[in-house]
């Protein structure tokens, strides 16, 4: 029973220049192993580090993927020779029809649709798998809204490890089949989210699984730094001035802040001030209306949304997201289902990147920030989009298709008036 | 007839490893008459609970049957005989 709590004996090295973990509200340290909560205020698991002195030099000579940024990350120097998807390094679009249509001067969209199963947590489930391998554990598991089932179900089939993927069951098709097809065990709850992480946060006490985003969470979230070292990197060892993330439980947002800070102190960027920008659906945006109301604390709500994929009413990383926002000097909106189809058409029309919702709900939330004066036009903003359009067809469905059906003659073609 | 507590990993050392505990807090009693009751059977667990000003801690999740106590009464929520409580750690989940 206690099994999970027990410190495994790990070999030397195994999470590489991580030295413990250290809860971020009571500053408490534990022993690395698979533990996420404190034990004596429930607050949050963080991986510290002794990181060595790196060089630009020594990143740009690793592999294309996370794995370049190894020694900035919990796991063992040669992570990149063991099985896994290999995930990151994705483009850095240079945005110039969307900037022009926005009116801005300088944007870029992050375009993490790339990876292995086409969303960032191919990066996160990176980390969070080669942390169980080193523990141990033969079966991985998660509690998802669609993109880290994908993500999980996938990683697992290529390590040769067991899966156990539970998810909300009115979950898009094209994330139920795109995660099914990998063969692991795939539990489709009669619940929401939350409904769905609650039970696998009771499910991960008893059972001897690695649930990525529950008892692997400290090694996993740090997955999401990578977002911010690649912009830097590929912005040319800077960092933007803006960026605008899409928030969720709201861990990708608060880790692309610490790894653009840890570029900064490690010295391998000039610590330039940036504003982080959080973007979030109306049907369900707490850390949103947390920020309006200039409050510390996000109260749950119940999702109701298509962007699916940001539907988390209890979100984990709400507080730690606003702190960074406010912080930063950034913000937090929200926009309406419609403006997310909107924001979606808006960037396939613009830039030929086909988002799914969440980069709608990012696009879609840029275009108001800069409307309101909140986003500045003059600064270098990059706009991170996290999966793929063809995981959310219904999204854009119903306003998308043929511009005309006709008949296969040439006198159609001509009647139709398309030349 | 009881209320029954489900205890995470982190809280165990208090219950001598069970998951699960039951406490009889009586009638009309709330989520925090229930804390009362369970601190004597095992001492220190409702300061885990309960932040130092009697809050329910920020990052700790408390269910009576499905409904997150936030969402109903907060600590004034009536745990009546033959309910089931749980209690998670909130920082699960996510991306």
């Amino acid at each position: 029973m206690t099994l999970l709590n027990a410190p495994t004996p790990t070999l030397a090295g195994a999470f590489g220049n991580a030295v413990a973990l250290s809860c971020r509200e009571c500053g408490t340290r534990f022993e690395l192993g698979a533990a996420y909560a404190c034990e004596e205020c429930f607050g949050p698991l963080e991986v510290v580090y002794d990181v060595p002195r790196l060089t630009r030099e020594h990143i740009e000579s690793g592999p294309q993927s996370i794995w370049r940024y190894r020694d900035l990350l919990p796991v063992p120097a040669d992570v990149a020779a063991h099985p896994g998807l290999h995930p990151g390094w994705t483009k850095l679009v240079k945005a110039d029809n969307l900037a022009r249509e926005l009116g801005v001067k300088s944007l870029w969209v992050k375009d993490d649709s790339g990876n292995p199963t086409h969303s960032f947590k191919d990066r996160v489930v990176g980390v969070a798998l080669s942390a169980a391998r080193q523990l141990g554990f033969t079966t991985v598991g998660c509690a998802s809204t669609g993109n880290l089932a994908n993500a999980v179900a996938a990683a697992a089939a290529r390590a040769g490890l067991r899966s156990v993927v539970f998810v909300p069951s009115n979950l898009e098709a094209g994330k139920t089949i795109t995660t099914a097809v990998y063969g692991g065990t795939l539990v489709a709850v009669e619940g929401n989210y939350d409904d769905v992480n609650r039970l696998c946060s009771e499910v991960a006490g008893d059972q001897p699984w690695g649930f990525v985003n529950i008892n692997l969470r400290p090694y996993y979230a740090e997955g999401s730094k990578t977002v911010g070292y690649e912009v830097a990197e590929q912005l040319g060892w800077h960092l933007p001035e803006q960026v605008v993330a899409p928030v969720a439980s709201g861990s990708l947002l608060t880790k692309v802040d610490k790894g653009f800070t840890e570029l900064g102190k490690a010295g391998l960027v000039e610590a330039t001030p940036y504003k982080v920008f959080g973007a979030q659906a109306t049907g369900c945006s707490p850390v949103a209306q947390a920020f309006r109301a200039g409050a510390d604390i996000v109260k749950p709500v119940r999702p109701d949304t298509i962007a699916k994929s940001l539907a988390i009413g209890n979100p984990a990383d709400g507080p730690y997201a606003l702190d960074v926002v406010r912080r930063t000097g950034g913000a937090i909106a929200d926009v309406s289902d419609d403006e997310v189809v909107e924001g979606i058409r808006l960037l396939a029309r613009t830039e030929g990147i086909f988002a799914e919702t969440a980069g709608g709900v990012t696009v879609a939330v840029a275009k108001k920030l800069l409307a309101e004066g909140l986003l500045d036009p003059d600064a270098e903003t990059v706009l991170l989009n996290t999966g793929d359009g063809l995981k959310t067809l219904d999204a854009v469905a119903p306003v998308v298709g043929p511009t005309a059906t006709i008949a296969p003659s040439y006198d159609a073609f001509q009647k139709a008036g398309l030349a | 007839m009881s209320v029954s507590v489900r205890i995470p990993t982190i809280l165990r050392t208090y219950t001598d490893g069970a998951a699960e505990v039951t406490a009889d807090p009586g009638d009309g009693a709330t989520l925090a008459d229930l804390l009362e009751t369970l601190d004597q059977s095992y001492p220190g667990l409702k300061g885990r609970v309960l932040d130092d000003s009697g809050n329910l801690r920020r990052f700790v999740n408390v269910y009576v049957g499905d409904e997150d106590v936030r969402f109903a009464e907060g600590l004034a929520t009536p745990t009546p005989a033959g309910a089931s409580v749980s209690v998670i750690p909130a920082v699960a989940g996510g991306c």
